[in-house]
C-alpha cells in the first residue's frame, strides 16, 4: 500500500514536470499549429538561466593565499564573492543559496524576449509554410542553441542545488499512520509540484478569464475573420509565443536542482513532450495538462519492481505503448479537436 | 603547438609517380597480405596516429579532456615541452625524436558515444589519413565496436576510457590492447574497504544502468560483497535513457536495504545520486546502521556534475591527480602548466596508452600490428603513475594499483572531490584469465591488414 | 528506354555517370594541400553517401508522394541491420542472404507498423511510428539484447556457426568470395582515387533504388499517392480505398530502409541499437526535407549532405586550422582561427543547424530549389528563355502537408 502511495506521489511529480512542458509546447504547436522541435531547447534555456544566474551571484574577486598552494605550487586561490563583500557575509551567502528561486524573476523577462526574437525573427515566416519546412528550421534552431551553451558552458552537466531549507526529504507516512521512512518525498520535489500546479493554474485563468485570452482563444478558432474584425491577432500570437517560451523556461529553471542541467537536456524531454502533446490531444490545453500526468503516475507505477518481474522492460516502454493504445482507441487524443494537423 | 601540414599516407609521397600523370593500379585485398606488409605502414618520414573521442554528446567534456592529453603525448614524443612522464617511464627508449625517427602526426574524430558514428570515424582515418593506430573512446560500446573494427582492418586499437569486463572478456582482440581497469577491479579493490568501513552484515540494493557495462558491473560488485557476507535484497535495471531516478530511488529506503550501490556512470550516475541525496537517504538509519551510498566508478568530471552530492561517498577510478608518485607529479606538472587545471583519470589513461604504444613500436623496430602487439604483450613497466603495471598476454589487460577513493567532505577548489582512501595492490585485483566473467571470446590472431 | 521518357532517361542517365564516377568527383583536391582535409573519396563515407541515399530515397516514397511524415522510419533500418549480421553469423560472410532477409524482414516489420499506424492521419500518425521506433530502440537496447547484443552492437565472430561457409571461406563480409573491404587505387595527378567493389555494389543498388523510384513516382500507382496527398477525402468520394495505397507505399519504403540498414551491415558488420533511436529517423526526416521533399533527387543530396558533415567537419580540429592559417601572420592567423573553430571539429553541429536553417529560409524548395535556381540563372544568361522547362523533376506543386 505505501509503495502504491509513494508511487502515486512520484508520477504526480514527474507528471507535473511533464504537464509543465507540454503545456508550453501546446501552446505554440497544438494551438499556433507550428511543429516547434526548439521546445526542449527552451526548457533548456529555461535551466540554463539559472546556472548562469547562479554563477553571476557567484563572481568572485581573488585573492591569493599565503599559507596554501594549488596543484602547480602556485599560492592557491581564494575567491570571494561579490555579494558578500557588498551585502555582508549574510546576505551574501543567502543570495546565494537562494539563487535558484531568484532565477525565476530573471528567467521570465530573459524568456519571454527569447520567444519574441524568436516569433518575431523567425517563427513568424513559417505559420503558412509546410510542417517539413517548420521542422528543419526549428530543429536547426535548437541545434544551434544547444550549441551555443554547450561552447560557454561545456556539456558535462552544472550542479545547481536548491536553497538549503528545501533540502532533504517530507516523511508522510508519519502524518498518515505509517511507519517512519516509508513514505518520504523530497521537499524540492514538493515545491516543483506546487509550482506548476500554480503556472498551469495561471496560464488557464490568463485564457479564460481575460479579454486578451478570449480574443486569442477565438484568433486560434479561426484566425481569418478575428483578423477581419481589426483585431491584431499577430501582435497577440507573438505575446502568447512568449508566454509559451516563459512557461518552458520556467518549467527548466526550476527543474535545475532535481537534475544538475546539461546542453542536451532539452533534447532528452523533447520527443517525451511531443508525445504528451499528442496524447492529449492538438489543441487542449487541458489535454496536455491530464496527458503529462498520466503518463508520469503510469510510468512511475511501471518502474516498481514486481511489475518489473512480470513484463521484463516495461518501464522502457510504458509511455509509447500507452500512448499507441490511447491514439489507437481515442483517434484524437484524449480532448482533442477535430481538424486540427490531421491531414 | 605543433603546425603539422596534414599529408598523408607516405607513400604518396614518396611515391615517384606522383603528379606524372602515370597510371599504377595495386590491387589490395583484404586476403591477400603480403608477409611484410600491413596496414598504412608509414614510409615517409611521419607516422600518423587517430584519436577518436566523443566531442558532442554527454561525454563530450571527457573526450576534450582525452585530447589534451594525446596532444600533450604527441608533442613529448616529439620532443616538445618538459617531457612528460618520458622521463619517469620505466623504458628508456623513446628520445624524443618522434616514433622510430619519424615525426607523430595526428587526426581527430567524433565518436558521438555511438558505435556507428565511432566506426565510421575510425574508418575515415584508416582509409582517408592513413592512421596506424587509433585510441580514445569514453564509453565500453564504442571502445568494443572499434576494437572489432581495428581488428579487421589491421590497425592496432589501444583502449581509452572502457570499463566493461568484455572489452578484455568475451569481446577481446588479439590488436586491441586496455590500459583502463575494468568492473570486476573495481568490485575487488572496493571490497575490503567497504568490510572495513561498513561491516560484513549489510542489505545491498543495486540500481544498475540497463546495458552491458552496467550487467557487468553489478555482476562484478554484487559477487565481491556476497563473497563479504553482504546480502542482496535486489537489483533494479534502470533504462539508460532515464534522466529522472526518482521512482526508482522512492522505494528503497522501504525494502529493508542498508546500503545503495549505482551501477550508473556519467550523467545517469550524476542524476541518481544527485535523486538519492536528494531523497535523503544518506541521512537515515535502517537496520540501526546509516545507511550508505556506493559508487563503484568514480569519474572527477562526472562527480563534478553531482556537486556536494557526492561527499563521503566511496568509489573507485583508474587514477588521480593528487597522487604522489613520481610519474603522476610529472603527468600533472606537465598538463596544468599546459592546460591549467589537474588531468582528469581519461587523460591519464590515453597519455599512458600513446606513450606505451609508442615504446612497443620502438622496442619491435616496426609499426607492424603484430609486432607491436608482440612487444606489449608481457610487458612489465613503472612509472606510469599506477606503480608496477603488467600488460597481460592472455587478454591485453593492463593489472595495475586500483584507488578506492571517497568523494571529499570539504573540496579546497573545483578539481579536488575526490581523495584516496587506500590503493588496492594488484595482486588483490589480479584474475584468472578465464574466470568466468570473462570467459566466452578469444584475442584470435593478431591481424596486420592488407 | 526502359519505360522512361527522354527526360528521365536522361536523368537516369545522369545519375548512373555521378554515381559510377563519385571516387574521382569527391577527390578534387590534391593530396598535401590544405584542402585535402575536403575530400571525400574515401571508401566508407561514399558507401554511406550511396547508403543513406537508399534510406532517402525509399522515405520519400512515403513522404514526397502521400505526405505521411513516418517519425519512426529508422526502426526498419535497424532491423535490416539486425536480420543481415544473423545471416552472417549464422549462414555465410556472403553479403547476398543477407540482404535479402533484410528486406524481408523489414517489409514484415513496416506491414505491421503501417497497419496499425495508418488507422491514423497527420501528427497522430507521426506519433504513432514515432512511439513504435523508439519501443524497439529501448527494447533492443535492453531486454532483447541476446538478439541484439545491447549496447555493444551485434558484431560478428570467429566462432559464429556460418553453416553455408567453407572451413577456408572468407571471414570478411563478400560477394562470392570477392570482399566488400577490395579496391583498386589509383594515383593521378596528385590525387588518389580508390575504387572499391563495396562502394561500387552499394551504388548499383542505389541506381536500381533510384531507378524503381522514378517508376513509382511515374506510374499510375504513383499517382493515386499523389492523390492521397492532395485530398484524401475527395478521393474516397470516388469510391477509392486510400488505404491499401499508402500501406503499399509504406511497406516499399520501409523495405528500402531495411535494404539500407542491410547494406550497412554490409559494408561493415555491426548492427548498432541506436541506428532505431528517434535521432536517426529525424535524420532521414532532415535528409528529405533538407534536399526537397517530393523531388526525385532531393533526398539523396540531402543524405550525402548531412553524412558529409558528420565526417569532414568533424575532423577539422585546431591543428588543422592552424596549418591552414600559417602563412598569415601569427596574431591574424590566432585571431582566425579563433573564430571558426566553434564552427568545426567539436562544432560541426553548430554549422549544421545553421545550414540548415539558412536552407529552409531562403530555399523553401530545399537543396534542389537551389541547384534549379543556378541552373535557370544559368540558362537565362545562354539564352534569354523561359527556366520553368526543369519543372519536370518536382511533382506539380502541390503543398507538402500543409493544409
Amino acid at each position: 500500500m505505501d509503495v502504491i502511495l509513494l508511487q502515486i506521489l512520484n508520477g504526480l511529480d514527474k507528471g507535473s514536470a511533464y504537464a509543465l512542458i507540454a503545456l508550453g509546447l501546446t501552446l505554440i504547436f497544438g494551438t499556433l499549429g507550428v511543429v516547434n522541435f526548439a521546445h526542449g531547447a527552451l526548457f533548456m534555456i529555461g535551466a540554463f538561466c539559472a546556472v548562469t544566474l547562479s554563477r553571476l551571484i557567484n563572481l568572485s574577486y581573488v585573492t591569493l593565499d599565503p599559507v596554501k598552494t594549488d596543484f602547480l605550487g602556485n599560492p592557491a586561490k581564494i575567491k570571494t564573492p561579490y555579494v558578500e563583500a557588498w551585502f555582508g557575509p549574510e546576505t551574501g551567502a543567502w543570495l546565494i543559496d537562494w539563487s535558484v528561486p531568484l532565477a525565476i524573476l530573471f528567467a521570465i523577462p530573459v524568456m519571454i524576449a527569447v520567444g519574441f526574437i524568436m516569433e518575431r525573427g523567425l517563427i513568424k515566416h513559417f505559420y503558412k509554410r509546410p510542417h517539413a519546412d517548420q521542422i528543419l528550421v526549428t530543429f536547426g534552431l535548437a541545434i544551434v542553441l544547444q550549441e551555443v551553451i554547450k561552447y560557454f558552458y561545456g556539456a558535462n552537466p552544472i550542479p545547481t542545488p536548491a536553497p538549503e531549507l528545501f533540502r532533504g526529504s517530507f516523511d508522510f507516512g508519519v502524518l498518515i499512520g505509517f511507519d517512519p521512512n516509508a513514505i518520504i518525498y523530497p521537499y524540492w520535489r514538493l515545491v516543483y509540484f506546487a509550482f506548476s500546479a500554480l503556472v498551469i493554474g495561471a496560464v488557464f485563468a490568463f485564457l479564460r478569464f481575460t479579454t486578451f485570452g478570449m480574443v486569442v482563444r477565438a484568433g486560434m478558432a479561426d484566425r481569418e475573420t478575428v483578423g477581419l474584425l481589426g483585431i491584431d491577432i499577430d501582435k497577440r500570437f507573438t505575446i502568447m509565443f512568449g508566454i509559451a517560451a516563459a512557461v518552458a523556461g520556467l518549467a527548466g529553471v526550476m527543474y535545475a536542482p532535481i537534475n544538475s542541467p546539461n546542453y542536451h537536456m532539452g533534447m532528452d524531454f523533447l520527443v517525451l513532450s511531443f508525445v504528451v502533446v499528442v496524447v492529449g490531444g492538438m489543441g487542449s490545453l487541458p489535454g496536455a495538462v491530464l496527458a503529462g500526468f498520466l503518463l508520469g503516475v503510469l510510468e512511475s507505477f511501471a518502474s516498481m519492481n514486481w511489475i518489473k518481474d512480470i513484463i521484463p522492460g516495461i518501464d522502457q516502454v510504458i509511455i509509447y505503448l500507452v500512448a499507441i493504445i490511447i491514439l489507437l482507441t481515442r483517434p484524437r487524443g484524449l480532448m482533442g479537436k477535430k481538424g486540427v494537423m490531421e491531414d | 603547438m605543433t603546425k603539422s601540414n596534414f599529408t598523408r599516407r607516405g607513400m604518396l609521397k614518396t611515391g615517384a609517380l606522383a603528379g606524372s600523370g602515370l597510371a599504377l593500379p595495386t590491387i589490395f585485398t583484404a586476403q591477400s597480405a603480403a608477409a611484410a606488409s600491413f596496414t598504412n605502414d608509414p614510409t615517409g618520414s611521419t607516422v600518423t596516429l587517430g584519436f577518436n573521442v566523443p566531442q558532442s554528446g554527454p561525454y563530450a567534456d571527457e573526450g576534450a579532456d582525452e585530447l589534451r592529453a594525446y596532444q600533450l603525448a604527441v608533442e613529448h614524443l616529439n620532443g616538445e615541452g618538459d617531457g612528460g612522464m618520458l622521463s619517469t617511464f620505466s623504458s628508456k627508449v623513446l628520445e624524443g625524436n618522434g616514433i622510430l625517427g619519424k615525426k607523430v602526426q595526428f587526426v581527430t574524430g567524433d565518436t558521438q558515444t555511438k558505435s556507428d558514428a565511432a566506426r565510421a570515424s575510425a574508418k575515415s582515418m584508416i582509409e582517408k589519413d592513413g592512421a596506424v593506430m587509433i585510441t580514445g573512446g569514453s564509453s565500453s560500446g564504442v571502445a568494443i565496436a572499434v576494437q572489432g573494427l581495428c581488428q579487421e582492418a589491421g590497425v592496432i586499437f589501444m583502449a581509452g576510457l572502457t570499463h566493461s569486463n568484455d572489452t578484455t572478456g568475451k569481446d577481446k582482440k588479439a590488436n586491441g590492447f586496455r590500459h583502463f581497469f575494468n568492473a570486476y577491479m573495481s568490485a575487488a579493490a572496493l571490497a575490503p574497504v567497504l568490510a572495513a568501513r561498513y561491516g560484513t552484515d549489510r542489505k545491498a540494493y543495486h540500481l544498475t544502468a540497463d546495458y552491458t557495462w552496467g550487467w557487468t558491473q553489478e555482476e562484478s560488485i554484487a559477487s565481491a560483497t556476497e563473497a563479504l557476507g553482504w546480502s542482496t535484497v535486489n537489483k533494479v535495471r534502470t533504462p539508460l535513457a532515464s534522466t529522472d531516478f526518482s521512482s526508482y530511488i522512492a522505494p528503497v529506503l522501504n525494502s529493508g536495504a542498508d546500503v545503495l550501490i549505482l551501477n550508473h556512470y556519467g550523467g545517469n550516475m550524476v542524476n541518481s545520486l544527485t535523486n538519492a541525496v536528494q531523497f535523503g537517504l544518506r541521512d537515515k538509519m535502517v537496520n540501526n546502521k546509516n545507511f550508505e551510498i556506493i559508487v563503484p566508478l568514480y569519474s572527477r568530471l562526472m562527480a563534478r556534475g553531482a556537486g556536494k552530492n557526492v561527499a563521503g561517498i566511496l568509489g573507485s577510478t583508474n587514477w588521480h591527480w593528487s597522487l604522489q608518485d613520481a610519474g603522476s607529479k610529472a603527468f600533472v606538472q606537465s598538463f596544468g602548466m599546459r592546460w591549467g587545471f589537474p588531468p582528469s583519470q581519461a587523460a591519464h589513461t590515453v597519455y599512458c596508452q600513446t606513450l606505451l604504444y609508442a615504446d612497443a613500436v620502438t622496442r619491435a623496430g616496426s609499426f607492424n600490428p603484430c609486432a607491436v602487439g608482440e612487444a606489449l604483450e608481457g610487458y612489465e613497466f613503472d612509472g606510469l603513475g599506477n606503480g608496477k603495471t603488467l600488460y597481460r598476454a592472455d587478454d591485453h589487460q593492463c593489472f595495475k594499483d586500483v584507488l578506492v577513493v571517497k568523494g571529499k567532505e570539504n573540496p579546497d577548489n573545483e578539481f579536488d572531490l575526490l581523495e584516496v582512501v587506500e590503493v588496492t595492490p594488484a595482486a588483490q585485483v589480479t584474475y584468472a584469465p578465464d574466470h568466468p566473467m570473462f570467459a566466452g571470446g578469444a584475442l584470435g590472431e593478431c591481424n596486420p591488414g592488407a | 528506354m526502359l519505360g522512361l521518357n527522354t527526360k528521365d532517361t536522361r536523368l537516369l542517365l545522369i545519375v548512373i555517370a555521378l554515381t559510377l564516377s563519385t571516387p574521382i568527383l569527391l577527390q578534387p583536391f590534391a593530396e598535401g594541400t590544405g584542402l585535402a582535409q575536403f575530400n571525400a573519396g574515401y571508401p566508407d563515407l561514399m558507401q554511406r553517401f550511396a547508403i543513406f541515399g537508399i534510406f532517402a530515397i525509399g522515405f520519400n516514397i512515403l513522404f514526397g508522394l502521400t505526405g505521411y511524415l513516418s517519425f519512426g522510419h529508422a526502426a526498419f533500418l535497424g532491423v535490416g541491420s539486425y536480420s543481415a549480421v544473423w545471416m552472417f553469423k549464422l549462414l555465410s560472410m556472403n553479403i547476398l542472404p543477407g540482404l535479402i532477409l533484410a528486406v524481408i524482414v523489414s517489409g514484415l516489420f513496416a506491414l505491421l507498423i503501417g497497419f496499425v499506424s495508418l488507422r491514423r492521419s497527420g501528427i497522430y500518425f507521426s506519433i504513432l511510428t514515432l512511439a513504435f521506433a523508439q519501443m524497439s530502440f529501448n527494447l533492443a537496447y535492453s531486454v532483447l539484447t541476446p538478439i541484439t547484443n545491447g549496447e555493444t552492437g551485434l558484431q560478428v565472430t570467429l566462432n559464429d556457426p556460418r553453416i553455408l561457409d567453407g572451413v577456408n571461406a572468407s571471414p570478411y563480409t563478400n560477394l562470392f568470395g570477392l570482399p566488400m573491404s577490395s579496391s583498386v587505387k589509383l594515383e593521378l595527378l596528385g590525387r588518389l582515387f580508390t575504387f572499391n567493389l563495396g562502394y561500387y555494389f552499394c551504388a548499383v543498388i542505389a541506381i536500381l533504388a533510384f531507378y524503381l523510384s522514378l517508376r513509382i513516382f511515374r506510374s499510375p500507382f504513383g499517382l493515386m499517392l499523389r492523390a492521397v496527398k492532395c485530398n484524401q477525402q475527395r478521393m474516397s468520394y470516388t469510391g477509392l480505398n486510400a488505404r491499401p495505397y499508402t500501406l503499399a507505399a509504406f511497406v516499399i519504403s520501409g523495405m528500402y530502409a531495411g535494404l539500407a540498414g542491410g547494406l550497412l551491415a554490409a559494408m561493415d558488420p555491426l548492427a548498432g541499437a541506436e541506428r532505431m533511436q528517434w535521432t536517426a529517423s529525424g535524420e532521414v526526416v532532415l535528409m528529405t526535407i533538407l534536399g526537397g521533399a517530393g523531388t526525385l533527387m532531393g533526398p539523396v543530396l540531402g543524405a550525402g549532405f548531412i553524412k558529409y558533415f558528420e565526417n569532414i567537419f568533424s575532423k577539422i580540429n585546431d591543428t588543422v586550422l592552424h596549418s591552414w592559417f600559417a602563412f598569415l601572420p601569427d596574431g591574424i592567423e590566432d585571431a582566425l582561427v579563433f573564430v571558426v573553430q566553434p564552427f568545426v571539429g567539436k562544432g560541426w553541429q553548430l554549422t549544421l543547424g545553421l545550414v540548415f536553417m539558412l536552407v529552409v529560409v531562403f530555399l523553401p524548395g530545399g537543396l534542389m530549389e537551389g541547384g534549379q535556381r543556378i541552373s535557370a540563372w544559368i540558362r537565362r544568361k545562354s539564352r534569354k528563355d523561359d527556366g520553368r522547362a526543369d519543372s519536370e523533376h518536382r511533382p506539380g506543386t502541390s503543398p507538402h502537408i500543409a493544409e
